[in-house]
């Protein structure tokens, strides 16, 4: 975030225009205004007042009834609860209507305790100035009575606060944005530079770089001495500006340092000559190093770390933060000003390493004008002669603070080629000039150099952005987007389509599509085959959101119950989406589950009269999982049903759907009860989850013409079967059997009937089915009918050992 | 004759014993009850709106290495840029290197890139992580994004294209929208992108009023990012744009909230989701 004042602003910017138009302008350049905190505009309605007298409330010990001078007409009675207000004493006073910043409310006329009171003697935390509502405002005796008192207390300078993009570093000193601003033709740059202050003896102390075989981090170093100053508080004005944009004042000397950074986007550092010993090394910290840095921590340093030492060890914390140690008080006398480069990338480390946000990191990460190293020493200097008195030293200086040309080719036809606007190059030198760039050559051989500020800027591209932000992207016209000549294809891949219609199928049966986090706990990750160390978060932003998860049933089951803890027991819940085997982008794969809570059945939620209430079952969830390989596209025929699911299944309530061993697609049934409880999910409680990708993808076809339809002019044969059979012989099996008996005649084959208990031998169940005949030749004689009956009959007993039932 | 009559006072003695109580109520049928997540329905309505400009659906992995999500889109290594993003990052691998979860939906891009030859025209809806949780940031949400490579896209096809999203996806004949400047490693020129809004009482409605709402960051694809996918920037360009996709349903549908997108609360999922076959169609209204 980038703070300044309107005031401040105008020290660069030569300019009349009104607040919003640059407020406006800043944001449509890409310094993209934050807020505009307009003091004056908000405090306009508080004047400078004398209170004549104050006497004690007739009601009430604590209050008193002052009659002030507002300056315009009679005194105004005003009811007063500070103890600080008494007869003869200056403050602020606000009539009623006006609105209190601090309390948040428009101020009425009212009794207070039967006494009229017609406005309000204010504090400093009632205009939102400070935290202090011990008392009222006190002001001097020279404050004009009846003046505005923002006006005459400097507060109604406006603050303006600027979202910076990181790019922009220029931007992160006033000049900077003047600078932008000026080249928007929002004003005249004004030329600020300061010339060398002349030193008058060499600095006495000496800086050597020591990275020994390490890469450097210091490209250069240059400090002076300003000896015999008189250190204390700075100016009103500076102390105003630090204030309005946050800084807290603290001397001079840390004062311009300050405000150095944000004048210029040039941070600099102050050391007490007399608390550092002997010369400067800047070099990497040793392990085991530690500085207690200005914040008031101390902070553990290793090699990665570039610091300034003494002869007794670490000062300061490299472009970062100074050492409380050599810290500039009142009683600096000597001061040692530094201005430096550092290596972007490890400042940046540092900072996140050590947990520091300052506004020299701020700048030094994003990269500070390397050719400003040396100059920004002059103003700061020149600032402390004038505040602080003393004597300048020669600047001494390590390394060399290289300035990187830059010259890139930029034909003008870059411009429209990338934005579809048609510039002159008179426009274009004109922009790029005011922006601090020189262009030579013509067309389509312009060759732009690129100003020692501008870090951010490496291309063409880069220039076009320029270009257009300060004309103005609404010059940039909309331009229909022809869809082209590509025939009119689906867009959807084959995963997508399924995710499609997987989600719809679902719920036209009811159920309601939940999305959950895609991180579960390691314990539930676990319980679903999950837990694998590759998927489990380094930094998980809570320990039950550590692991990728390897189901969805988990997320639904946790949500089911949370429903019921609500009062909605009977849940229907589905989630299509990524599930994780592993960390490669091939084990990443899309499930499409679903649970079923306590009543919540597929063909219908909650009791009814008409159907009795049933619980839900493995049944419920078998229908589910058909249903979405049904949606999806999975060829229904091949699909098989065998017994058993993982071990989050109930071991016999559960079952795997196939196509062959080697093709799982999905599985159903009711969990576990160790996997409910687990999950602290109480039952009955029915999922199911299948893998989309795990569907075989149809055979492209070359028509869309469906195969010819054939109608049997003879009426279909419908004979039933009862088959006793031992209990664990699958209905599956027997259906199969009869298929098997004649694959072209049988069209049909259902179950209508399963029974266990009286009449029926115990440890055998009977199974009735509904056998479908489909003639195409001629009208079935009974003779053919029974004798295909006996055929089923004879396969069923050889396959399952089943007897018609008597 | 008679037979007839006595047939008739027959069937009417009958039929005045079958009575039924009609206003017993029936089942309410499971398509009524069940819910389609307003997220679905938003990829469900841009897919719609974005088919028809012809681009395709594009989408990729969670799990994704440093490389794609940063590096290849011109993220400078430890630059603030990578700052703005606050990742979640699985354990270091023997070789040092480390996945992480996408924090963004531009990985995808990258991979479009690198498998198919311009031209490209895609959305890339998808699952986005970061570490942040407060009021208004899960560490979970939804973003989509929209890429353009060929020979001659250029911003002022950008600018059309999005106005065209805006006004097909808030459905309103007209909509406001404000190009501002920006930064984004991965695009350059980059801008943001503001519509105009009423604000009233919590309700937003679009196309009027004095308001403004950014809404999604854009740009032209950066040479850097091109070159990363063995594009050649003088020959090919495109641009690229990418928004919340909670966010603008909140926005289209009202939700106050981003938190119980993720709860699987059935009483907020029957309100704001949707009926499984009220369907997005530009045929017949993305909402109907």
């Amino acid at each position: 975030m980038m703070k300044f004042t309107l005031a401040w602003l105008k020290e660069h910017l030569d300019t009349d225009a009104p607040l919003a138009a640059i407020a406006d302008k800043l944001t449509m350049i890409g310094l993209e205004v934050e807020s505009v905190a307009d003091r004056g505009k908000m405090l306009a309605p508080f004047i400078i007042a004398r209170v004549i007298s104050a006497e004690r409330h007739p009601n009430a010990d604590r209050l008193r009834v002052c009659m002030v001078d507002t300056g315009a007409g009679d005194p105004v009675q005003v009811v007063c609860g500070a103890p600080n207000a008494r007869a003869g004493m200056k403050g602020v006073f606000v009539p009623p209507g006006a609105f209190i910043p601090g309390k948040n409310m428009t101020l009425g006329v009212g009794k207070i305790r039967g006494v009229e009171s017609r406005g309000m003697l204010v504090s400093e935390f009632e205009l939102q100035i400070s935290d202090d509502h011990e008392g009222i405002i006190e002001l001097p005796d020279a404050a004009p009575v009846g003046a505005n008192y923002a006006q005459w207390a400097g507060l109604a300078d406006p603050v303006i606060e600027i979202n910076l993009t990181p790019n922009r570093a220029d931007c992160a000193g006033v000049n900077g944005i003047a600078r932008d601003l000026a080249a928007a033709d929002m004003g005249k740059l004004r030329e600020t530079s300061i010339g060398p202050v002349e030193g008058r003896f060499p600095c006495p102390v000496k800086v050597t770089l020591d990275f020994g075989t390490t890469p450097s981090l210091c490209p250069a170093f240059a400090l002076r001495l300003v000896r015999g100053v008189k250190n204390g508080p700075s100016p009103a004005w500076l102390q105003r500006w630090l204030v309005a944009i946050g800084l807290r004042p603290i001397n001079a000397l840390v004062d311009i340092t300050n405000f150095i950074t944000y004048d210029r986007g040039r941070p600099l550092h102050v050391f007490d000559a007399a608390k550092v010993h002997g010369n400067l090394t800047v070099r990497r910290a040793r392990d085991g190093e530690t500085l207690l840095a200005l914040d008031g921590k101390r902070y553990a340093l290793d090699p990665t770390i570039c610091v300034i030492a003494d002869e007794t060890g670490v000062e300061s914390l490299a472009g970062i933060m100074g050492g409380e140690a050599t810290g500039c008080s009142e009683t600096t006398t000597d001061v040692l000003i530094e201005s430096a480069l550092w290596d972007p990338l490890n400042i940046a480390q540092t900072g996140r390493k050590l947990g520091i946000n300052s506004d020299a990191r701020y700048r030094f990460e994003r990269g500070v004008d390397p050719a400003f190293m040396l100059p920004g020493l002059e103003p700061a200097t020149r600032m402390v002669l004038d505040l602080c008195g003393g004597e300048p030293s020669e600047v001494t200086v390590a390394g060399t603070p290289e300035v990187p040309a830059r010259i890139i080719d930029f034909p003008l036809t870059e411009v429209p080629r990338l934005t579809g606007l048609t510039i002159d190059q008179r426009e274009v030198e004109r922009v790029l000039g005011r922006l601090g760039f020189s262009v030579a050559g013509t067309g389509k051989n312009l060759k732009v150099t690129v100003p020692s500020w501008r870090g951010d800027v490496e291309g063409k591209a880069d220039l076009v952005e320029e270009v257009v932000r300060i004309l103005g992207v609404d010059r940039v016209a909309a331009t229909p987007f022809d869809r082209g000549e590509a025939p009119r294809k689906p867009v959807l891949t084959a995963i997508q389509l399924r995710t499609r219609k997987a989600k719809r199928a679902l719920a036209t049966r009811g159920m309601v599509e939940a999305v959950a986090w895609s991180f579960i706990s390691k314990a539930q990750a676990e319980l679903f085959g999950g837990g694998k160390a590759e998927l489990a978060l380094a930094n998980p932003i809570a320990s039950d959101l550590s692991d990728m998860r390897p189901s969805l049933i988990p997320g639904l089951a946790a949500a089911a119950q949370k429903n019921a803890d609500r009062g909605f027991a009977d849940v229907a819940l589905f989630e299509v989406g990524q599930v994780f085997r592993g960390d490669r982008p091939q084990d990443q794969l899309t499930a499409a589950s679903g649970v079923r809570r306590a009543l919540a059945k597929a063909t219908g939620i909650g009791r009814s009269w008409s159907t009795p209430a049933g619980e839900v079952d493995a049944f419920d969830a078998k229908a589910d999982a058909l249903a979405v390989l049904a949606a999806a596209g999975a060829p229904a025929q091949a699909l098989q049903v065998v017994p058993g699911g993982p071990p989050w299944f109930h071991p016999g309530r559960s079952g795997t759907i196939q196509i062959g061993p080697q093709n799982v697609l999905g599985h159903f049934g009711e969990l576990h009860p160790r996997a409910l409880e687990a999950l602290d999910a109480e039952g009955p409680l029915v999922a199911f989850e299948v893998i989309l990708e795990n569907i075989p993808q149809p055979k492209a076809r070359a028509t869309r013409a469906r195969p010819v339809l054939e109608l049997s002019p003879f009426q279909p044969v419908e004979r039933d079967f009862a088959f006793v059979v031992d209990r664990t012989v699958k209905a599956a099996d027997i259906l199969r059997a009869t298929q098997s008996v004649d694959r072209k005649l049988i069209t049909n084959v259902t179950v209508f009937d399963v029974y266990e208990g009286e009449g029926i031998e115990p440890g055998k169940k009977s199974i009735a089915i509904t056998v479908t005949l489909q003639p195409r030749e001629k009208t079935m004689t009974d003779a053919e009918i029974e004798a295909v009956a006996a055929k089923i009959v004879a396969e069923v007993g050889k396959r399952t050992g089943g007897v018609l039932r008597a | 004759m008679r037979k007839d009559a006595l047939r008739g006072l027959a069937l009417e003695q009958r039929l005045n014993t079958e009575t039924v109580d009609v206003t017993l109520p029936v089942r309410e049928p499971p398509a009524e009850i069940g819910r389609i997540h307003p997220i679905s329905q938003v990829v469900d309505e841009l897919t719609a709106i974005f088919a028809d400009m012809g681009f395709a659906v594009a989408e990729g992995p969670d799990i994704e290495t440093d490389d794609y999500n940063f590096t290849k889109l011109n993220f400078p290594e430890s630059h603030p840029a990578r700052d703005m993003h606050d990742t979640f990052y699985f354990n270091p691998k023997p070789d040092g290197s480390r996945l992480l979860l996408r924090t963004h939906t531009s990985p995808v891009q990258i991979r479009t890139m690198l498998a198919q030859k311009p031209p490209i025209r895609v959305i890339i809806p998808g699952r986005t992580y970061r570490s942040d949780s407060d009021q208004t940031h899960t560490p979970m949400f939804h973003q989509v994004e929209g890429l353009v490579i060929d020979k001659g896209s250029h911003l002022g096809h950008l600018k059309w294209i999005l106005q065209e999203f805006c006004k097909a996806f808030f459905e309103v004949d007209q909509v406001k929208m404000r190009f501002r400047p920006s930064f984004f490693p991965f695009t350059e020129p980059s801008l943001e992108v503001d519509i105009q809004c009423q604000r009233d009482k919590g309700e937003i409605r679009f196309g009027e009023g004095e308001d403004w709402m950014e809404i999604l960051g854009c740009g032209m694809v950066h040479p850097n990012v091109l070159r990363n996918c063995r594009l050649d920037p003088d020959e090919y360009q495109g641009f690229a744009w990418g928004l919340g996709m909670d966010r603008i349903a909140m926005l289209k549908y009202g939700m106050p909230d981003l938190r119980p997108f993720f709860e699987a609360d059935v009483r907020w999922l029957a309100h704001y989701g949707f009926r499984p076959l009220d369907f997005p169609t530009l045929a017949g209204g993305l909402s109907n």
